[in-house]
């Protein structure tokens, strides 16, 4: 007869080599980015991240004007997901009739599953021209601030914030529902206990998965950081560092997708890549992150005992 | 007002904020899904489906070298993507607390955050520049990379839906755990996984920027998996950034095909994971 330990061993671990996979792809990724972006890293250091200049013809290379647009577009998105975000998973959680509940989740999520290049499509026809209208009504004495300096091209910052919002909603709110699902029911009976308001028991249990949520809206950051397609297609693509919201700029993932192609040299090809490596390390660090604080909300979650219910028996007893 | 008149005041806007936002969030998505649907449908034709893309500047044409494109390369992506995520999510969902599996869990949610268009550059790496030709293979490993995380999680969920009883009892009958899972929770969550596997492939088949400097593009028919290859969203971006109404008119078209695609599958995919879920209350 065959010993079943053995099986089972040799079971977890066939089966722990593929899972195993999984681990390396990761660190393959960091590897293979450092090691194809090393021309780049060589030469220009530090100066490359604070390099404003992008000259691929005369073989200068600055990422600042990159990163900036990223970091502001991704911010902007955040600025007005956040708060909707929220707001959703509130309303499905805590306020919605049960019947509605299952409809709206699958609704909100229906916003994850539209590929990028058709809000891209969409952006490009439809939202980039709405908000050239937007701009051309901008009140005159708003222009002298420099969120709304710069000509009403409809391209630029603002559609790209837009746009990101609308892709980074479902994720954020279906995280923070789950967050919100998972905090224990008597925090909200001992507010109700109280006599909190419905909204006071609300902010207690918001307060309770308070990681949590923070992990949800950093998890939103990290998906409008690497977004490529869209923002690619509303942006603008002109590599320069402004604050103001009609300025046509340019993001990380949007300066590879147009030029990763066209790079004929080798030096420009590696600055490119070595762009792609920050990108991979920002996205690695913020994910990482916010996965950890929902964890750490779930686990603590788990741990607690729940009260028992008094029944008749149990009083009788 | 009395405090508590105010203290309930605030309750009720927070809460109509709260419907607002829901609302907010719909509003774009109905935005988007007519949009779509109404160009869409006035673009689609026959031809779209049957004939190959025009000459710059001529009128008509279709995209049936993207469309038959777009199904090879997702056809690459599952050959390697599904045994590695499906294996993976049993090793997971078997040893569930062991450190080495929370760490694989951590991998894959990571990879999962991890943006394409940088998964493509490392399928660029690994693929395009050891041979210097871009091809459909490179393709299909950038999207079977970005499919890897999402079929492992499906399969993990999935198998830890099926009724620990049914684990429990062949465990008993002297079954190894190979023979377990393999003879009866694999049959048991395999409708919901192949779903999940569907959706997928349809997640992945939306990608583009991991394509453009993978699969990179082509103007004419070509099934030859180590050349370049025309997909349908590759085929939609150039179309969108060109200057000509026909091409914008099929880029809808194409548009509106792919939207199609995903919702079908993730209609199937909610029914099907809801019958599991039925399955295992009872």
């Amino acid at each position: 007869m065959k010993m079943r330990g053995s099986d089972d061993r040799t079971f977890r671990i066939g089966t722990g080599v593929f899972a195993a996979v999984v681990l390396l792809i990761v660190l393959g990724i960091g590897f293979e980015l450092t090691r194809q972006s090393l021309l780049s890293i060589q030469k220009f250091g530090f100066s490359f991240w604070t390099g404003k200049v992008w000259d691929p013809v005369s073989g200068e290379f600055g990422a600042q004007p990159f990163i900036w647009g990223t970091l502001y577009s991704s911010v902007l998105a955040l600025i007005i997901a956040t708060p909707i975000s929220l707001g959703i998973a509130i309303f499905i959680s805590e306020l919605s009739p049960r019947m509605l509940r299952q409809p709206l989740t699958y609704l909100t999520e229906l916003l994850a599953a539209i590929p990028s290049i058709v809000y891209g499509l969409w952006g490009i026809f439809v939202l980039v021209p709405l908000v050239r209208k937007l701009e051309l009504a901008t009140p005159g004495f708003l222009k002298g601030i420099p969120l709304f300096k710069g000509p009403p091209l409809g391209v630029g910052m603002l559609s790209a914030a837009l746009i990101l919002a609308i892709m980074v909603v479902p994720f954020t709110s279906s995280v923070a529902r789950e967050i919100l699902k998972n905090v224990p029911s008597n925090q909200r009976e001992a507010a109700y206990a109280l006599g909190a308001t419905r909204w006071e028991a609300i902010k207690v249990a918001m307060g309770y998965g308070k990681s949590g949520i923070i992990g949800a809206v950093m998890l939103g950051f990290g998906r409008a950081l690497g977004e490529t397609m869209a923002v690619t297609m509303v942006i603008g693509n002109n590599p320069q560092v402004s604050t103001s919201l009609f300025a046509p700029q340019y993001t990380m993932a949007a300066v590879i997708a147009n030029e990763f192609t066209e790079a004929a040299d080798e030096l420009y090809l590696h600055a490119l890549i070595e762009i792609g490596l920050l990108l991979f390390i920002i996205t690695i660090a913020v994910n990482g992150m916010s996965r950890l604080l929902i964890w750490s909300m779930k686990s603590r979650s788990r741990h607690v005992v729940p009260i028992a219910p008094v029944t008749p028996e149990a009083v009788a007893a | 007002m009395s405090y508590l008149a105010r203290r309930k005041f605030i309750s009720r806007v927070a809460e109509t904020l709260c419907a607002v936002a829901v609302l907010l969030a719909l509003l774009p998505l109905a935005f988007i899904l007519f949009y779509v649907i109404r160009q869409g449908i006035g673009s689609m034709n026959w031809a779209f489906f049957t004939q190959m893309p025009k000459p710059v500047g001529e009128v008509g044409g279709g995209m049936a070298n993207a469309i038959v494109g777009t199904l090879i390369i997702i056809g690459i992506a599952a050959l390697f993507a599904v045994p590695v995520g499906c294996i993976c999510g049993i090793h997971l969902a078997e040893y569930p607390d062991t450190k080495f599996s929370s760490m694989v869990r951590f991998a894959a949610d990571v990879l999962n955050g991890v943006p394409s268009i940088v998964v493509g550059i490392f399928a660029y790496g690994l693929v395009v520049l050891p041979v210097k030709r871009f091809s459909a293979i490179a393709g299909g490993v950038a999207l079977g990379l970005l499919m890897i995380p999402i079929v492992v999680r499906t399969t993990e969920e999935l198998l830890r839906l099926v009724p620990s009883g049914l684990r429990e009892g062949a465990l008993a009958l002297g079954a190894t755990r190979g023979r377990a899972v393999m003879t009866v929770i694999l049959p048991a969550a395999l409708p919901g996984i192949l779903t999940g596997i569907l959706v997928a492939l349809a997640r992945v088949a939306g990608e583009t920027a991991p394509l453009l400097f993978t699969a990179f593009n082509n103007r004419f028919w070509s099934t030859n998996i180590t050349q370049p290859m025309a997909s349908l969203t590759v085929q939609i971006f150039t179309y969108a950034i060109s200057p000509y109404d026909d091409w914008h008119r099929q880029a809808w078209a194409g548009a509106f095909l792919l939207v199609m695609i995903i919702l079908t599958l993730s209609i199937v995919a909610r029914l099907a994971v809801r019958r599991l879920e039925r399955m295992n209350r009872t």
